[in-house]
């Protein structure tokens, strides 16, 4: 489990810095983000909430059996749209009202 | 190093769930100063940055709080503090009332009542949780928020609190703080043992990674008497994510099934750690790989379901979208987690008194590190922040906030200095860490040995720990941010000998798999209706066994 950052999409506001529980994502030097320690993130997706230019992906590991699909979210009023996009190319989207409660 | 010297009336170390409420109660209930140091930052700190997707200790109606007191009671064998178990669950339904005004979505009917899931849960969206309630923090008069300062040691002085030492991992200062009233709120330890994935994943964990045991080894290092911590804690967890179970077995009722088809649940029982010891054993006969059925759900509950774990552990949703196959169409494998040690699911933690006062004077706990109360879940950790807070506002009424040595302050500063010193170190922190995790594993009852230990294994595993500590003085850290990786190693290395002193004082099992120790494979309610509690004496763990404390009556600290 871990993240990856579109550094050509990073707007070096830090707000994922300032939100990661683990505190694993640091400025290289043109101050862009950058996930320092991949193997110590926990999968929270915090960070990806809080990117205001969608530069962060999440994914599962390999040894997880991730095969490789990327996600991200996309917030729109009390919407919070989840986007996974797979290897070929292909697109699943899945809304959730955050008004709404878990049917579970 | 920059070093700063802060003072305050309430010291509350862990802005997460207990940490928080405690603030908010404090805040709301007396005009006191209130500091909270949380090593991340509280927006999306502890147990809830994901999120939660319901809330599981609820009283509902036709329901008491001593309902919740028994199936607590019941779930751990007896090993728990009945007054400790109902002083929490009188707060529950208030402190739910009190999230829904923050701004927690809760699920109600057309008569504006809680729709609830089973006898204690409640239907959540509980996806922003956590920012819910560091807003409410955020906009307190007296309290104050350092983010990124991770504390390390209290100062305690003839038992009697002092303050507390840390680091600021992004503006590289060592901080002495003095308060006249210390609340922890840590949370409880991962990553003592080998994980499910130690390779690149291997902080795909379910309890949070960056809980260490400081709280829990704050307290050994300064001689607090602490409980149960051979009640480790290990989950049933959906494989390879390690996403949580309960949506599916309580959302769904989705049974526990065998490669066979067979529901095997009903062959070892319906507790906890049962649930594990059957997974575990189903295994071990060829009956693996173990499931929850899921196959035969409607398309309906697999969308729900997929939205549910997005607010809660979305890589269990990437997993079901990327296998192409939703759960109706395949079970969900499961395995039991590697163990921790956290006193909201099992007892393990600070040995309190009914107002979560801990044995040092001054020093409270809510939560995960708080012992004697399992089953606390969100709730739970809220109430127990909300009792440490206003015990913590009556002790400063009748005491003195102390000031801390500079002789205290020069030596931790000393000891930061040295390992911020280069000095060829053999090896790395994280070499370290990797080689306590798999002393762990395979002496003291992980994933490895089926959970499963003897003594002569114990003895290895704390001879090696013993040896680890040693070389983790040498250690070497280029910046701040190692440092703390030091320290939470520290702190984990503490931890591991007081697990290990434990699980070898209960000479039974009375939980399997959660204590499973083979010298004395039974059950024995003659000599062990007891807790098993600890201090440390001059370097050594000393075993307090304590009689049980039955029937809800409020318990103090005398001897």
């Amino acid at each position: 489990m871990s993240i990856s950052i579109d550094k050509s999409k990073c707007i070096s506001c830090k707000r994922c810095q300032v939100v990661c529980p683990g505190s694993l994502i640091k400025s290289d030097d043109n101050n862009k983000a950058y996930i320092k320690y991949p193997k110590d993130c926990w999968g929270c997706t915090s960070c990806i909430k809080e990117c205001p230019v969608y530069a962060i992906r999440f994914y599962l590991g390999a040894d997880i059996g991730g095969m490789g699909s990327l996600v991200h979210t996309e917030k729109n009023g009390d919407i919070l749209k989840w986007i996974i996009e797979h290897p070929d190319g292909e697109v699943s989207e899945i809304d959730i009202n955050q008004k709404e409660s878990n049917k579970y | 190093m920059k070093i700063k010297k802060l003072k305050t009336d309430i010291l509350i170390i862990g802005g997460g769930t207990a940490g928080c409420y405690a603030a908010l109660t404090v805040s709301e209930n007396s005009d006191a100063e209130v500091l909270i140091c949380e090593k991340a930052h509280i927006k999306r700190s502890g147990c809830l940055a994901a999120g939660v997707n319901a809330l599981n200790a609820y009283i509902v109606e036709g329901r008491v709080p001593q309902d919740y007191v028994d199936y607590a009671k019941k779930d751990a064998d007896n090993i728990v503090r009945e007054d400790l178990l109902l002083t929490m669950s009188e707060r529950l339904n208030s402190v739910t009332e009190r999230l829904e005004q923050l701004g927690l979505v809760i699920l109600k009917d057309k008569d504006g009542k809680y729709v609830t899931r089973g006898n204690r849960n409640l239907k959540i969206n509980g996806e922003n949780i956590k920012p819910i309630l560091a807003k409410a923090v955020k906009n307190l008069p007296n309290v104050k928020v350092l983010n990124r300062v991770n504390i390390t040691d209290f100062e305690v002085e003839n038992n009697r609190i002092k303050g507390a030492f840390g680091i600021g991992i992004e503006n590289d200062t060592f901080y002495t703080i003095e308060a006249n009233a210390v609340i922890i709120a840590t949370g409880g330890a991962a990553g003592l043992y080998k994980p499910n994935n130690p390779g690149f994943s291997r902080h795909k964990m379910w309890y949070p990674p960056f809980n260490t045991g400081a709280g829990y080894a704050m307290g050994i290092n300064a001689g607090a008497e602490m409980t149960t911590f051979e009640m480790r804690f290990i989950a049933l967890r959906c494989k390879d994510t390690i996403a949580p179970t309960g949506t599916l077995a309580q959302g769904v009722g989705a049974k526990q099934i065998n490669s066979f088809g067979d529901v095997y649940e009903t062959k070892y029982g319906l507790t906890t750690s049962e649930r594990v010891y059957g997974t575990v054993n189903e295994n071990q006969e060829g009956r693996g790989p173990c499931y929850l059925r899921t196959e035969g759900i409607t398309q309906e509950q697999d969308e729900a379901l997929k939205k549910a774990y997005l607010n809660m552990a979305p890589s269990q949703t990437l997993k079901w979208i990327e296998s192409g196959k939703n759960p109706s169409e395949q079970n969900v494998e499961i395995e039991g987690t590697e163990p921790y040690i956290v006193g909201g699911h099992t007892a393990s933690g600070y040995w309190v008194d009914t107002k979560r006062a801990t044995t040092v004077k001054g020093l409270f706990a809510a939560g995960d590190v708080a012992g004697g109360s399992p089953q606390k879940y969100v709730t739970g950790a809220l109430a127990e922040g909300e009792i440490a807070a206003f015990s913590a506002i009556d002790f400063l009424k009748n005491n003195e906030i102390q000031a801390i040595d500079l002789t205290s302050t020069d030596k931790k500063i000393k000891e930061v200095e040295n390992f911020l010193s280069d000095k060829n170190s053999r090896f790395t922190t994280e070499q370290l860490e990797e080689a306590m995790q798999t002393v762990m594993d395979s002496y003291a009852g992980g994933i490895k040995t089926n959970y499963r230990f003897n003594e002569k294994q114990l003895d290895i595993a704390d001879r090696k720990i013993l040896g680890l500590q040693k070389l983790s003085d040498n250690l070497y850290a280029s910046d701040f941010q190692e440092l703390m990786y030091i320290y939470e190693l520290r702190e984990r290395l503490t931890v591991c000998r007081s697990v290990i002193a434990h699980l070898k004082a209960r000479k039974e099992t009375r939980w399997h798999s959660f204590a499973e120790n083979l010298d004395y494979p039974e059950k024995d309610n003659k000599n062990f209706l007891k807790y098993v509690n600890s201090r440390l004496e001059n370097g050594e763990i000393k075993i307090i066994f304590r009689d049980l404390q039955e029937g809800g009556k409020p318990y103090e600290h005398i001897n």
